[in-house]
């Protein structure tokens, strides 16, 4: 036989690890780490949404549901994002529950790409983005966003980037890592270019309800873009159930019955008791989410100040749970400022790095952290900004 | 209610810097507009939640249903007032419903309320009747759990 690395499908194999997953292993070998490395709520599903889940078990709901999800949750998502983002989609066609916005990724991708077709995306981004079009024999194409444009993504930038390959244009505002947003007229501009060269958007929304200053709004809404785009949402975020792994596809129905023919031949349906516990949150959603998302305003408000006074670039992002600073005047690249606050005080932040080459120079600090926590970290880093730069 | 005081009665020991921070706001503005508020007592005081259950504490908490007949001007104000004059009441609330005042009143021990229920409060003209019940064990105290926690761990770095 030959070596066990060569029956590894060749394009699996030349995917590296996230590098999130090396700075964790890092991490894990210490004790008593401040984590502003986390990339998901700090709050516990609100109780009234786990109360639906223990109701739910305790009253036998331990089967499977139908591929696409319980109907009772599709209709209560399709309620939702047309209250929410002024788009109406049919709950019976377009709607898919998946297991996670993660595997509603994968499908969108491999619903929509033939090998070598090109897929548009923006770096810095969620790590998973490039990796998941490799395996489905695509290409990756990220167009890198800058800090001078507080990240946002152009219509020039995806101009420039498309071949006669480009298939699709993945969108993620509020963005991980770098909490930027999209105003109206970006967003307008963008759809005429999908339009003219025919792209479909992928829209991963996750973080459309942490948008502060009055950032919102889905490309979906956009005139002559609904038929061309699959909006992705789930619960993870706004409703803190990341656990629950709960997100779902909108589409017209012929991209839904693509991404279900995947879904029902490798997940088969989301777990039962996870829908649903999401469907009691979306019923509720003004309730569960408001409060939380106040607190996640005064930690971005109180993170920003802290960063400014000790004398790290950043602009104010108006959305998602990041912060995305500039630390390359303290002379350290991303990863090596991450080692070193960690080595001096023991508090973790992600290398910029790790989502995107072009996240060279940034740290990501994520403010889904406890108020408390933040402070300390804060006064740990200031304290080692200031020795450093001594 | 006002984004400052809604920080305020999350954590009543946050500091003046760090509410500007949060808020958006300058520290002397921080400053001047609590001690506005203080001055047209729309904050009254500030307290720490502490567990009693922790702690070797004898004294007693009881509940108190009263029912009142109110007075042809004035209603229940003026008797109401007078029952929250008492040190022993801690909280006194106008409320609808079997009974008209719901007071949460501290004794050193059982007797102490015994004899303030028979002697202050039944011989009050106005009240028709009592029903006094004990605390026993307290769950959750102006929006904070006492006896159970959320401990599960996560994951320090994540996507």
């Amino acid at each position: 036989m030959t070596s066990r690395h060569d029956k590894i499908a060749s394009h699996l194999a030349h995917v590296p690890r996230s590098g999130i997953r090396d700075f964790f292993e890092l991490v894990e070998t210490r004790r008593d780490v401040l984590s502003l490395g986390i990339g998901e709520p700090d709050f516990v599903t609100p109780w009234r949404i786990r109360d639906a889940a223990i109701y739910a078990l305790d009253h036998g709901a331990t089967s499977y549901t139908g591929n696409l999800g319980l109907l009772s949750l599709r209709r209560e998502i399709s309620r939702y994002v047309e209250a929410a983002f002024d788009i109406a989609y049919d709950p019976r066609t377009e709607v898919l529950v998946t297991v996670g916005v993660s595997e509603a990724f994968d499908l969108a991708i491999r619903a929509l790409i033939s090998p070598g077709d090109e897929v548009i995306y923006h770096e810095p981004c969620y790590v998973s983005y490039g990796p998941v079009v490799t395996f489905a024999h695509g290409i990756p194409v990220p167009i890198s966003t800058r800090r001078e444009d507080d990240f946002r993504l152009t219509a020039e930038a995806i101009e420039a980037a498309v071949t006669d390959r480009s298939r699709v244009l993945v969108l993620n505002f509020p963005t991980n890592p770098t909490g930027a947003t999209l105003d109206r007229a970006d967003l307008q501009a963008i759809a005429e270019v999908a339009q003219r060269h025919d792209l479909i958007v992928i829209a991963d929304e996750i973080y459309s309800e942490l948008t502060y200053d009055g950032a919102r709004g889905s490309i979906a809404a956009l005139d002559g873009m609904r038929e061309r785009t699959i909006f992705l949402h789930g619960l993870s975020k706004a409703w803190a159930m990341t656990g629950f792994r709960i997100g779902y596809a909108c589409a017209p129905p012929e991209f839904t019955e693509a991404m279900m023919k995947i879904h029902q031949y490798t997940m088969l349906c989301a777990p039962i008791l996870s829908q649903m516990a999401a469907r009691e949150a979306l019923a509720h959603t003004d309730s569960l989410v408001g409060g939380m998302k106040s607190d996640y305003e005064k930690r971005r408000n109180l993170m920003h100040a802290a960063l400014s006074e000790m004398g790290l670039p950043c602009r104010k992002p108006r959305g998602a749970f990041y912060m995305f600073p500039y630390v390359g005047d303290t002379g350290l690249n991303s990863q090596a400022f991450c080692m070193q606050l960690l080595e001096a005080e023991n508090v973790a932040c992600v290398p910029g790095t790790a989502f995107g080459a072009c996240g060279e120079g940034h740290i990501r600090c994520s403010y889904a952290a406890d108020m408390e926590c933040i402070k300390e970290a804060m006064q740990r880093i200031a304290r080692f900004v200031a020795q450093i730069g001594a | 209610m006002d984004a400052l005081l809604k920080a305020l009665k999350e954590n009543a020991l946050e500091t003046p810097a760090n509410l500007a921070r949060m808020l958006d706001l300058s520290e002397d503005e921080v400053r001047k507009r609590i001690d506005d508020y203080e001055k047209q007592g729309v904050i009254r005081g500030y307290h720490a939640i502490v567990n009693e259950d922790q702690l070797a504490v004898s004294d007693v908490t009881a509940v108190i249903e009263v029912k009142v007949t109110p007075e042809r001007d004035g209603g229940f104000d003026r008797i109401a007032q007078r029952i929250s004059r008492f040190d022993e009441v801690q909280d006194l609330y106008l409320v609808s419903g079997a009974y008209d005042l719901l007071i949460f009143l501290k004794g050193d021990n059982l007797k102490d309320v015994a004899a303030f229920v028979s002697e202050k409060l039944s011989t009050l003209d106005h009240v028709t009747s009592t029903t006094t019940h004990f605390m026993l064990k307290t769950f959750k105290e102006r929006g904070v759990l006492m006896a159970v926690a959320d401990d599960h761990e996560r994951l320090a770095i994540s996507p």
